[in-house]
């Protein structure tokens, strides 16, 4: 059963040039459980994508379709009740941890903060669940680190602390958005392993452009390009046996894949190319890709692509 | 066969002290020594923290290094005068991690470009050569005539390390040291850029400094490579061509 289903969703926000549609008729869905990865380049939208489903996105974003958590429409869903779920049913770990924590706070009083929030526990209390989180992402003397502010821990402390946040009020869908940014080989491999032992039996929507991390973690990954969905499958199919051209030439441009880029650049978003939006990378376009936009189409059970050469 | 060497550092050391009473010294880089021939890429891995950076660093003496001995094609730079220092600097050039902050936010692209050459570090060259030499030079990176008159907040990422490897070019280099240059692009832009940096390397036989935590992408960009752990260098092997251009 869908725990999450996105239906039709369309974000786009005003800019001096026209309106960016960040987010373009998209349609998602997580199971209870289920891990799901959405990759795709910078600037894709797919961060939006995640902030539109905890609604953090300013005042003049335009938000239409329908993102159903539960049954609940949460587009239609008061300010107040969002508020509430927010952090205890739907947690997002923000992305950056440098700038996402609260430089004059302690990180301890960071994690508490959530928790006396929503689930009222008196101020002792909190502290001492917040000590139990970071000791559950495995942060060594906890007890003490709890008394730090974030400046006093590197950069792979910081994501575990972001992550503690996250867990805090055991929510049932954790959004993470790049939880492997800027970190380095053995950090990251180890934010991968805490990521995959916490969230279990959790729904884990993971954002990332690093196919090794949703591949290793996710059951389904979703490939997002210039605000739509192109692809969407089990990991092992995106990964081994990919059909759209984008999701290969992506693959492709791996250094453990052959380091092989794809030529051009991300097109824009207030005035998308005609027909399919990739056509002009692409290095199987035929003559009707550049006029006809292509629908997301079911292949196989399970594996759904948007592409003309499978029509 | 008499090979030329064009970088031989000897037990380099930097060591950061802190503390006035009881000074504790950190051992940033404790004891390096390697050499780099005319027309190779030397890749440096190691985990953030490592001193791998601060060795780029003091490759190219924008820092001071605590103990021995940098020779740049058989010029030791420490203890060299500011002037003579001067004079070898356009032959070695870096590439930072960050193209937004390696770049004048309130000079136009072009203007960047241009620099080198106002500066005279080409010889004396007219205005309208200038503009001809950054029109090559925009091609050469990839970049369109229309990108000399943005600013580098109105590029992408991939677009300003882009520049960057202009700017660098205009100063017709010998030596450069990247120091993480893809750290902050995505994976497609990453491959772009690093397959620029390989076709420039070729073209321009340029001699390399490749410093990245990332071993894949190290393996493609180097023809050796030397791992580093606490300031020191622990191992130094060759990479086999066919090994890293299986998957291609």
């Amino acid at each position: 059963m869908a725990l999450l289903d996105i239906i039709d969703l369309r974000t786009c926000f005003p800019s001096p040039d026209g309106l960016v549609k960040a987010v373009d008729t998209v349609d998602l869905h997580i199971d209870k459980g289920e891990r799901l990865g959405l990759i795709g380049e910078t600037g894709c939208g797919k961060t939006v994508l995640g902030l539109s489903i905890v609604r953090l996105l300013q005042a003049t974003t335009r938000i239409d379709g329908r993102i159903l958590y539960n049954d609940i429409d949460i587009l239609k869903a008061s300010d107040g009740k969002m508020r509430h779920m927010r952090g205890k049913e739907i947690a997002m770990i923000l992305q950056n941890p440098t700038t996402s924590l609260n430089p004059v706070l302690k990180i301890g009083d960071q994690i508490a903060e959530a928790i006396s929030l929503h689930q009222g526990y008196e101020r002792k209390e909190a502290w001492s669940k917040a000590v139990e989180m970071l000791e559950a992402v495995k942060i060594p003397n906890s007890a003490e680190r709890a008394h730090q502010y974030p400046h006093e821990l590197s950069g792979g402390m910081r994501e575990r602390v972001m992550i503690a946040m996250g867990l805090a009020c055991n929510p049932n869908l954790i959004i993470a958005d790049e939880p492997t940014k800027g970190l380095d080989a053995r950090t990251k491999s180890q934010i991968i392993d805490l990521i995959h032992e916490t969230t279990s039996k959790k729904a884990l929507l993971i954002i990332t452009h690093d196919l090794g991390v949703a591949g290793t973690i996710c059951d389904r990954i979703a490939v997002m390009y210039a605000g739509e969905l192109l692809e969407e499958a089990s990991s092992d199919l995106i990964l081994n046996d990919p059909l759209h051209p984008y999701t290969r030439g992506f693959i492709n441009s791996l250094p453990s894949r052959g380091l092989v880029p794809i030529p051009g650049t991300s097109p824009s978003l207030i005035v998308p190319p005609q027909g399919c939006r990739f056509h002009n990378r692409c290095p199987q376009a035929i003559k009707i890709c550049s006029k006809k936009h292509p629908e997301m189409m079911e292949i196989e059970k399970g594996h759904k692509v948007r592409c003309l050469l499978y029509n | 066969m008499f090979v030329i060497q064009l970088i031989e550092v000897s037990d380099l050391k930097k060591y950061y002290s802190s503390g006035l009473i009881k000074k504790q010294y950190t051992r940033a880089v404790d004891g390096v020594s390697f050499q780099i021939k005319k027309g190779e890429t030397l890749g440096l891995v190691g985990e953030s923290g490592c001193g791998k950076t601060t060795v780029g660093r003091l490759l190219l003496h924008l820092i001071e290094p605590t103990s021995g001995k940098i020779m740049f094609d058989g010029v030791n730079l420490i203890g060299l005068k500011k002037r003579e220092l001067r004079k070898l600097r356009p032959r070695m050039q870096m590439i930072f991690q960050d193209p937004e902050s390696s770049l004048n936010p309130r000079m136009k692209i072009g203007e960047s470009i241009a620099e080198p050459f106002r500066l005279g570090l080409r010889g004396k060259i007219c205005t309208h050569e200038i503009k001809s030499q950054i029109k090559d030079l925009i091609e050469i990176v990839g970049l369109n005539p229309e990108h000399v008159n943005r600013y580098p907040y109105q590029l992408s990422g991939g677009q300003n390390q882009r520049v960057v490897l202009a700017r660098i070019l205009a100063i017709n280099p010998e030596f450069i040291v990247a120091d993480e240059p893809t750290a902050a692009l995505d994976v497609s832009v990453q491959a772009q850029i690093l397959r620029l940096i390989m076709n420039l390397k070729k073209d321009f036989g340029l001699t390399m400094l490749f410093i990245s935590h990332d071993l894949e992408v190290v393996r493609h960009m180097s023809d050796r490579i030397a791992v580093m752990e606490m300031g020191r260098i622990v191992a130094v092997d060759s990479v086999k061509r066919d090994d890293c251009n299986r998957s291609v």
